[in-house]
C-alpha cells in the first residue's frame, strides 16, 4: 500500500503543491479526494489530491504527437516527455515535528521541500489523522477508494451545530440515520428529531429495496417515537410512545412570525398578531377567529389600529392553522412536557408527522416545541452557571430539522428560534443538525456558525458556494465536491474533522450492518439473516 | 601478469594507431575484422582501462596516394579476386575510430573521459557481455555520444550503440525502454532527434 507516486516539483502553501508522477504510477489510478503523504526532509505532510492533470515536456509534442501505436515508444515517452501531475494540498503535519508527535496532527504552516517523495497514505496514516473507533469515535464510512475506517469524534461533533446537505436522492437521510445512531451510542447528547417524512422512527424507505430499520427498531429502550398522526402510525405498524396534540392556546405570536411566508401573511398582519395577543391574552387565536364582522368587531379593530384587509389576511392564515388536524382547543395531554421528560431521561425522541407533511405543520410544530425547549434549557443552564454546579446543566440536546431553509432563510432566520439556536444555543447545550437540499436558501450568518458540514453531491453553483463559504482551499474542495458520485458519497469538513475528506458512508440496511451498529446483539441479527433467506 | 592474461582471453581486435583525449583510431589485425558500429571496445594500460564506442570504420589502401583498382573482370566471384591476388590482403588495411565514453580505474567505472588519452600501440579488445552489462548500468555515456561531432550521424551512432548493448542484457526491451527514457529527458528540446533514435531502436 505504501506506493510511491512521485515527487514534489513546485507549489505554495496557499495553492498547494504540484507533484510529478513517476512513470510507474498510472495517472488513471489517481483519483481526486485520495489521501497522500509527503515525506519532507524534516516533517511528514498529509494531504489530499485535488486535481490531476497531464503535462508535456515540449509543447511540440501536443502539435505533432508521436506514434503511440507503437508500445515501445509509448512506454518510453510515458513519464518522461509526457507525464501526469497531481495537485495536492497538504493540510496536516503528521510526523517529524516535535509538536506533531506529541499532540497529533497539526495544521500545516509550510510546504515540503523540492523533490520530496509523495506516497499513497497508509491505513496507519489515516488512523493517525482521523483516529480509530473507540468510545468517542464512530465509524461513519470509508475514505474514497480506501479500505480504511473513517471515524468521527462525535463528542466534538455535537458541540456545534452541524449541517448535512445534498441534492434530493443523494443519501442525506441514510447519512443522517447513521449519524443519529452514532450520537446515540458515542456521545452524551440526546436527540430530538423532527421527522417530516417518517424516516427515522420505526422504518425508513429505500429506493428499490425493502424498508430499512430505523432508530426505534435498533435501540428499543433508548428511543421514543411521538406522532402527530396516530392513525397513520398505526397503519404503518409503528408502536408510538405518545401522540402530540397542540392546543390553540399554546400557539404564541412568535410561532406565527416564522410562518409568515408559508401562510402568506403581510408584514402588518404579523404586527397585528402581537396586538390581538396583548388584547385577548392566552386564548387569542380562538378569540380572533371568533371575532364577528359586526359593529363591535370593527370598533375593536379600530381600537387596535388594525386595518380591515390586514385583519382578513391574518384571519385566513390563522384559519389554516386551526384546520390542522392535530390542533385542538383543549388537548388532553401536554405533549411538550412529555417530550421534555423523555429528553431529560436521556431518551431520544423522534417526532413523526404522519400524513401532515405540509410545511406549515412542520414549521409550526418544530418551532413551538423548540421554543419551549429553548426556554427550559436557557433557564436551567443559567441556574447551573449561577450556582456553579455542573450536574444541574441540562443534557446536551441535538435538534434535527429537515427542509431547514424554510426556518433559516434570511427573512426569518433572525426571528425564528432555530436562528437563535444556530447562533448562540451552543452555550445552552442545544445544537442543531440541519438537513437541507438548498443550502443557498439558508441565512449566511447561520451557515457560518455551522461547525461540521457534510455534503453529498450538489450541482447548483449557488448551493455549492454557500456550503463552502469561508472554508480554506474552497476551490480545491469544489472540484472534489463536483466529482462526487450521485449516491452514497459525501464530503465532510469543519470542526469535528482535522481536514476535509470525501468518503463513502458505511453500509446501512443489511442484517450485517445492523449487527455492526449494535455490538453484542447476536441473536437478533441471526434472526434477521434467517429472514433474509426466507 | 594476471591482468594481461585476462585481457588476452578476450577477443583482441586491433591496435591503437592514433589517439586523442576524446577518441582513438585503431587498426585491425585482420582485413575486414572490424568490430560492429556502436559496439563497446576497450583499451588501456595498467593505470586505467578506456572504454569506447566504435563510431566509424574504413578499409583503405596501405599507401595514401595509391588507390585500389577493379580486378574482377575475368573472375567469377569476389573470393577469386583475393585468391588470384593474395598480395591484396597485405596492401589493404581496415581501421576503426572509437569515441571514448568512460574509463575504469582501481576497479571503479567512470562514465566520463579519462585523464590521459590511450597510448599508441595499446591493444584494443572487444568487451565481453558482462562488461557491457556493467557499463550499461548508467546512461551517462549517452550525453557524450549526443554531443560528439562525428562524420556518422549522431542518431545512427546512439541507436547502434544501444542496440549493441541491449544484446548483452537478459531483457533487451527493458534496457532499451530505460535508455529511451533517458534520451527523452536529454533530448527534451529536440523532439525530432528523439523520434529518429527511438525509431531506430524500437523493438
Amino acid at each position: 500500500m505504501n506506493e510511491r507516486l512521485g515527487i514534489v516539483v513546485s507549489g505554495s502553501l496557499t495553492k498547494g503543491v504540484e507533484v510529478k508522477l513517476d512513470s510507474s504510477a498510472s495517472i488513471e489510478d489517481m483519483v481526486v479526494g485520495r489521501f497522500v503523504t509527503i515525506e519532507g526532509q524534516k516533517r511528514r505532510f498529509f494531504g489530499m489530491i485535488n486535481d490531476v492533470s497531464l503535462g508535456v515536456i515540449d509543447q511540440k509534442l501536443t502539435v505533432t504527437p508521436p506514434d503511440t501505436a507503437d508500445p515501445f515508444i509509448a512506454e518510453v515517452l510515458a513519464g518522461t516527455s509526457t507525464f501526469g501531475t497531481l495537485h495536492v494540498s497538504p493540510s496536516l503535519v503528521i510526523g517529524g515535528d516535535a509538536i506533531a508527535i506529541l499532540e497529533g496532527p497539526q495544521p500545516v504552516k509550510t510546504v515540503p521541500s523540492h523533490f520530496s517523495v509523495v506516497k499513497l497514505a497508509t491505513q496507519q496514516d489515516v488512523e493517525l489523522v482521523f483516529g480509530t473507533e473507540d468510545e468517542k469515535r464512530f465509524f461513519i464510512g470509508n475514505p474514497l477508494d480506501m479500505e480504511v475506517k473513517l471515524c468521527l469524534d462525535l463528542e466534538e461533533f455535537v458541540k456545534r451545530s452541524n449541517g448535512i446537505f445534498g441534492k434530493s436522492g443523494t443519501g442525506k437521510t441514510f447519512l443522517t440515520r447513521i449519524l443519529l445512531i452514532g450520537m446515540l451510542q458515542k456521545s452524551q447528547a440526546v436527540n430530538l428529531v423532527f421527522d417530516m417524512h417518517n424516516e427515522y422512527g420505526w422504518a425508513g424507505t429505500r429506493e428499490g429495496g425493502p424498508p430499512v430499520k430505523a432508530l426505534k427498531q435498533l435501540f428499543q429502550s433508548r428511543v421514543a417515537v411521538f406522532t402527530l398522526d396516530e392513525e397513520n402510525s398505526r397503519h404503518r405498524g409503528v408502536s408510538t410512545d405518545g401522540v402530540v396534540r397542540i392546543g390553540h392556546d399554546e400557539i404564541e405570536p412568535e410561532d406565527i412570525v416564522s410562518l409568515r411566508q408559508t401562510l402568506n401573511l403581510t408584514e402588518p398582519a404579523v404586527e397585528a398578531v402581537y396586538q390581538v395577543h396583548r388584547k385577548f391574552g392566552k386564548n387569542w387565536l380562538q378569540n380572533t377567529l371568533d371575532l364577528k364582522d359586526s359593529e363591535e368587531g370593527r370598533e375593536l379593530l379600530k381600537e387596535l389600529n388594525i386595518h380591515e384587509s390586514t385583519f382578513q389576511n391574518l384571519r385566513r392564515g390563522l384559519a389554516t392553522i386551526r384546520r390542522l388536524p392535530f390542533t385542538e382547543p383543549n388537548p388532553p395531554t401536554n405533549a411538550v412536557k412529555a417530550i421534555l421528560e423523555h429528553l431529560d431521561r436521556g431518551t431520544n425522541v423522534v417526532l413523526e408527522f404522519g400524513r401532515y407533511r405540509d410545511i406549515t405543520a412542520y414549521i409550526l410544530v418544530a418551532n413551538m416545541l423548540s421554543r419551549r425547549i429553548y426556554t427550559q434549557y436557557q433557564s436551567r443552564m443559567e441556574k447551573a452557571t449561577a450556582t456553579a454546579k455542573d450536574n444541574l446543566k441540562p443534557r446536551p440536546l441535538v435538534i434535527t430539522i429537515e427542509e431547514a431553509h424554510k426556518f433559516l432563510n434570511p427573512e426569518v432566520a433572525s426571528q425564528t428560534i432555530f436562528g437563535t439556536i444556530a447562533r448562540e444555543m451552543r452555550k445552552y447545550n442545544v445544537t442543531l443538525l440541519v438537513i437541507d437540499q438548498r443550502p443557498s436558501g439558508i441565512d449566511s450568518e447561520v451557515m457560518s456558525q455551522l461547525g461540521t458540514k457534510i455534503t453529498c453531491l450538489m450541482d447548483n453553483d449557488r448551493d455549492i458556494d454557500s456550503v463552502l463559504a469561508g472554508v480554506s482551499g474552497r476551490s480545491e474542495l469544489k472540484s472534489v465536491l463536483a466529482k462526487l458520485a450521485a449516491k452514497q458519497q459525501a464530503l465532510i469538513f469543519g470542526h469535528a474533522v482535522p481536514m476535509p475528506v470525501a468518503f463513502q458512508p458505511r453500509e446501512y440496511g443489511s442484517a450485517e450492518s445492523y449487527r455492526d451498529f449494535i455490538p453484542g446483539d447476536k441473536a437478533e441479527t441471526e434472526k434477521d439473516i434467517e429472514e433474509l433467506w426466507e | 601478469m594476471v591482468k594481461e592474461s585476462k585481457m588476452a582471453e578476450m577477443q583482441r581486435v586491433g591496435e591503437v594507431i592514433e589517439a586523442s583525449t576524446t577518441d582513438f583510431v585503431a587498426q585491425c589485425y585482420e582485413l575486414y575484422q572490424i568490430p560492429p558500429l556502436g559496439s563497446l571496445v576497450k583499451t588501456g594500460d595498467l593505470n586505467a582501462e578506456l572504454y569506447a564506442v566504435v563510431c566509424n570504420a574504413a578499409t583503405t589502401s596501405l599507401e595514401p596516394g595509391r588507390r585500389p583498382i577493379a580486378r574482377g573482370k575475368d573472375e567469377t566471384s569476389e573470393e577469386e579476386i583475393y585468391r588470384s591476388s593474395p598480395q591484396l590482403m597485405k596492401l589493404l588495411k581496415s581501421e576503426f575510430g572509437a569515441l571514448v565514453v568512460g574509463h575504469k580505474k582501481d576497479a571503479k567505472l567512470y562514465h566520463h573521459l579519462p585523464p590521459q588519452p590511450a597510448r599508441i600501440h595499446s591493444f584494443v579488445y572487444q568487451c565481453t557481455p558482462a562488461e557491457v552489462t556493467e557499463f550499461g548500468q548508467s546512461f551517462d555515456f549517452l550525453n557524450i555520444l549526443l554531443n560528439a561531432r562525428l562524420t556518422v550521424p549522431t542518431e545512427e551512432l546512439v541507436a547502434a550503440s544501444l542496440r549493441q548493448m541491449s544484446q548483452a542484457h537478459q531483457d533487451p526491451r527493458v534496457f532499451l525502454v530505460a535508455a529511451g527514457k533517458e534520451l527523452a529527458i536529454l533530448l527534451s528540446g529536440n523532439l525530432n532527434q528523439l523520434k529518429a533514435i527511438l525509431g531506430r531502436i524500437r523493438q
